[in-house]
This record gives structure tokens, C-alpha cells and sequence, in this order.
């Protein structure tokens, strides 16, 4: 009957939110102090915050020569690279 | 009083119980802990592959665990395993069904999984004996959509479904091992803690779920969102959840707290969010938005610090590599760029 499945709906829904009621809470503020110690701990080693030398760059575009002239927003091509580094 | 009724009561005094308890640990907010902290300089980062190929909407991609290869998924029909270093196609994959919206990449490197409007999750092995992909396994038992898959090793799988349920599959013998159910609302995404132990759900229901892998217990609930949740992901220590919404803000749980400790939003952004990842230290939260771009989150101070614009359509699909070096963004435009 679709009255004693809507009861053990509703039961299922009691018993999910005593469990959820019940855990434990840490104070905000140790929390909060954990997630930026954990931010400040690994900085460093967070290349898209510290940003990466192209020496170092697995992406960086392929070039037939080495140079170090900063390629901006998109990729270019080798001629225009060229005239940029010559 | 009927017994309906007295379990509907029951259930209100149990949510002003669980109001007054996350309540009683705020003894402070995340912004005034973080109000002596700077914010991060303002983070440009830029186009250093577009991997071409697709011929449709990208609707997913995920990173492998080198960092180097990953998967994208298409309503073109094909799965592609790409060389991001090069460029190069390693795999393409044709699908049977090309109504394709999640794909995942094995840790192992073994396998790739994806679904969608075909209701199933397909397992592809990548390192057959003659070399050609195939279907391994075809899972099959949701009745909705499939709107993410994340693999746990090679012999297990969490799925989640417009059906409402997440579930935990045996690969090998393609069953159910267990079924997740407590949302109201499609799942959306999901995301795997990094200790494996848990794994977290958003849906249409607008709350986010946090559910123990192995005893299948829904072991708490956050809500606060306005709208769908489209994306989620951890927070790198395993201790936070990030999420998108089509509210047009993105939030950050705390999981020890058990409560949302800060809203990423701004008066100008008005559109969706579709997908979301953080940087490997977690000071950075990446988001795709469904106004075709990709705006750059100070995850502690809540201020925008950067934006990666470049995609001619929305971003539906965002990762950064397990080596943080990079992120990825797929688009309808049907191109991925890799940025750093």
C-alpha cells in the first residue's frame, strides 16, 4: 500500500537524519587553521600558484631554438617566435 | 497524531538539531581566521596545447595518474586518450552510444570508463594483447543517466545517475556491490576522497553527499546551495569539499566542521557552474562557468585572481594533473586546452 511505503520512507529519513545529527563537530576555527596551514605548507610546491620556468614547463611549446621571450595569451607559430626573438 | 505526521515532526527537530549543532563549533568564520592573510597576486596562466580532434561538445575529460596522458569524451561519439605533451591521439575510441557525459581514467593507466544517455557504464581496456580497445565490461543497472564515473582500481568503479543513486560496481562481474540512495534529485558528480575511504556526491537536490565507501552509510549532508550542484571535488587534504552550482557560486564544505565554511561568487557572474578542481596545494580553485569561461578562485580569501578565457563555448569539464603542472579544460567547442 502506497501509505505503509510512504512510513518506511519517511522512517528511512528519521533514522538518516539521527545518525547526521550524532557525529562529532570540530570547532571552526581548528578547522579553518588546518586548511590554510595545509595551503601555506604546500605553496611551493603548487606550480600553478608559483608558476613554471619553461625550462621546467611540460607543455611549453616545442621550438627549434631556445629562447626565452615570454609567448602570451595562445600559442604562436615558429615564424612569428622567430621574428620575435630575432 | 498519525504516525506520518509524527515522523514528519521528528524529522524538522532533527534538522534544527543539526542547524543548532554546526552552529554551536563556529566560534569563528574562515574569513576571520584568513583576515591577516594576504590574497594570492594575481595568477595568469596560459594556453600551452589546444588538443584538436573532436567534432563535437566535450562533455568530460579526466587526467591519468602520470600526468601526462587523459581522456576526453564527445558526442561525437569517440573516447580519445591523448599525449598532452605532444598532442598526440594514443587511443580513439569509437562508442557505441555517442550520447556520451562522463569518462574516467583508471590509477592503474589500464582502463578508461564512460556514459551516459545510454543508462550504462562502459569499461574499455586499453592494453589488450592485440593491441585494439574493447568494450570489457558494459554496467549496467541504473535507470537514469549516467552523469559520472570514477574508477578506485581496476576491479571497482563508483558510478552516479540522473536515477538518484550512486553505485559501487564489481567490474569483473559487472554486479552491483553497492547501491547509494538518500538524494532527491539527479546525481550530478561525484568525487573520490584521496584516501579512497569516501567519496562525495552532488545533485539536483542541491545538497552534496559525503558516503562511506564500504559500509554504503550517507554520513553527512550539506546544503545551502540554490540550485543543481554540477560539480564537486575534493579539497587536496581530503578534509573539504568543493562544489558547483547552477546558482552561479561555488562552496567550500568543511568536513571536520560539517559545515559550509565560504561562498566563491560575485555579483557579475550570473551564469552556471559546470565543473571544478583545485590546484595541488588547494589555495587555488579552478571553475569552468557556462559563459565559456574559467574563472581562478583564492580558495581562503573568496576573491577571483584570475580567468582563463580562450574557449568559443561553454567550459563543461575542467582537471588538474595528480603533479599539479597543469589544468585542462574541455569546452563545446569541442577543442581542450591545457593551461599553466
Amino acid at each position: 500500500m502506497s501509505g505503509s511505503s510512504n512510513i518506511v520512507a519517511m522512517k528511512k529519513i528519521v533514522q538518516q537524519l539521527r545518525f547526521e545529527a550524532n557525529i562529532n563537530r570540530v570547532k571552526v576555527s581548528q578547522a579553518a587553521a588546518e586548511l590554510q596551514q595545509f595551503c601555506i605548507q604546500n605553496a611551493l610546491q603548487d606550480p600553478l600558484l608559483t608558476g613554471v620556468s619553461s625550462s621546467t614547463n611540460p607543455f611549453r611549446t616545442q621550438k627549434a631554438f631556445s629562447c626565452s621571450c615570454d609567448i602570451s595569451a595562445g600559442e604562436k607559430t615558429k615564424k612569428t617566435t622567430a621574428m620575435m626573438c630575432n | 497524531m498519525g504516525e506520518m505526521e509524527q515522523l514528519r515532526k521528528e524529522a524538522e527537530s532533527l534538522k534544527d538539531d543539526i542547524t543548532a549543532a554546526r552552529k554551536a563549533v563556529q566560534d569563528l568564520t574562515l574569513q576571520d581566521h584568513v583576515a591577516g592573510t594576504a590574497v594570492v597576486g594575481r595568477v595568469q596562466l596560459k594556453t600551452r596545447k589546444t588538443l584538436r580532434g573532436h567534432l563535437a561538445k566535450i562533455y568530460a575529460m579526466h587526467w591519468g595518474t602520470d600526468s601526462k596522458l587523459c581522456v576526453s569524451a564527445s558526442q561525437d561519439g569517440k573516447l580519445i586518450v591523448w599525449d598532452s605533451y605532444t598532442t598526440n591521439k594514443v587511443h580513439a575510441i569509437p562508442l557505441k552510444s555517442s550520447w556520451v557525459m562522463t569518462c574516467s581514467y583508471a590509477p592503474s593507466g589500464n582502463m578508461v570508463a564512460c556514459g551516459g544517455l545510454d543508462n550504462m557504464c562502459s569499461i574499455y581496456n586499453l592494453k589488450g594483447k592485440d593491441g585494439n580497445v574493447k568494450v570489457m565490461r558494459e554496467l549496467a543497472a541504473h535507470t537514469g543517466y549516467l552523469s559520472c564515473c570514477r574508477f578506485l582500481n581496476d576491479n571497482e568503479i563508483i558510478t552516479s545517475s540522473g536515477d538518484c543513486t550512486c553505485v559501487l560496481w564489481d567490474i569483473e562481474t559487472g554486479s552491483q556491490k553497492t547501491v547509494f540512495a538518500g538524494h532527491l534529485g539527479d546525481c550530478m558528480s561525484l568525487g573520490v576522497a584521496p584516501d579512497f575511504n569516501t567519496f562525495i556526491s552532488g545533485a539536483c537536490d542541491f545538497t552534496a553527499k559525503l558516503w562511506d565507501i564500504r559500509d554504503g552509510q550517507c554520513r553527512q549532508t550539506f546544503g545551502g546551495h540554490e540550485s543543481d550542484i554540477n560539480a564537486i571535488g575534493f579539497f587536496p587534504n581530503g578534509n573539504a569539499v568543493i562544489t558547483g552550482s547552477d546558482d552561479a557560486s561555488c562552496k567550500l564544505y568543511d568536513l571536520r566542521s560539517d559545515q559550509e565554511l565560504i561562498t566563491y561568487q560575485d555579483s557579475s557572474i550570473m551564469c552556471g557552474v559546470t565543473s571544478i578542481a583545485p590546484s595541488l596545494s588547494g589555495r587555488l580553485i579552478l571553475a569552468g562557468y557556462d559563459d565559456f569561461n574559467c574563472n581562478i578562485w583564492d580558495s581562503l580569501k573568496a576573491e577571483r585572481v584570475g580567468v582563463l578565457s580562450g574557449h568559443d563555448n561553454r567550459v563543461s569539464c575542467i582537471g588538474v594533473t595528480p603533479d599539479g603542472m597543469a589544468c585542462c579544460t574541455g569546452s563545446w567547442d569541442s577543442f581542450l586546452k591545457i593551461w599553466n
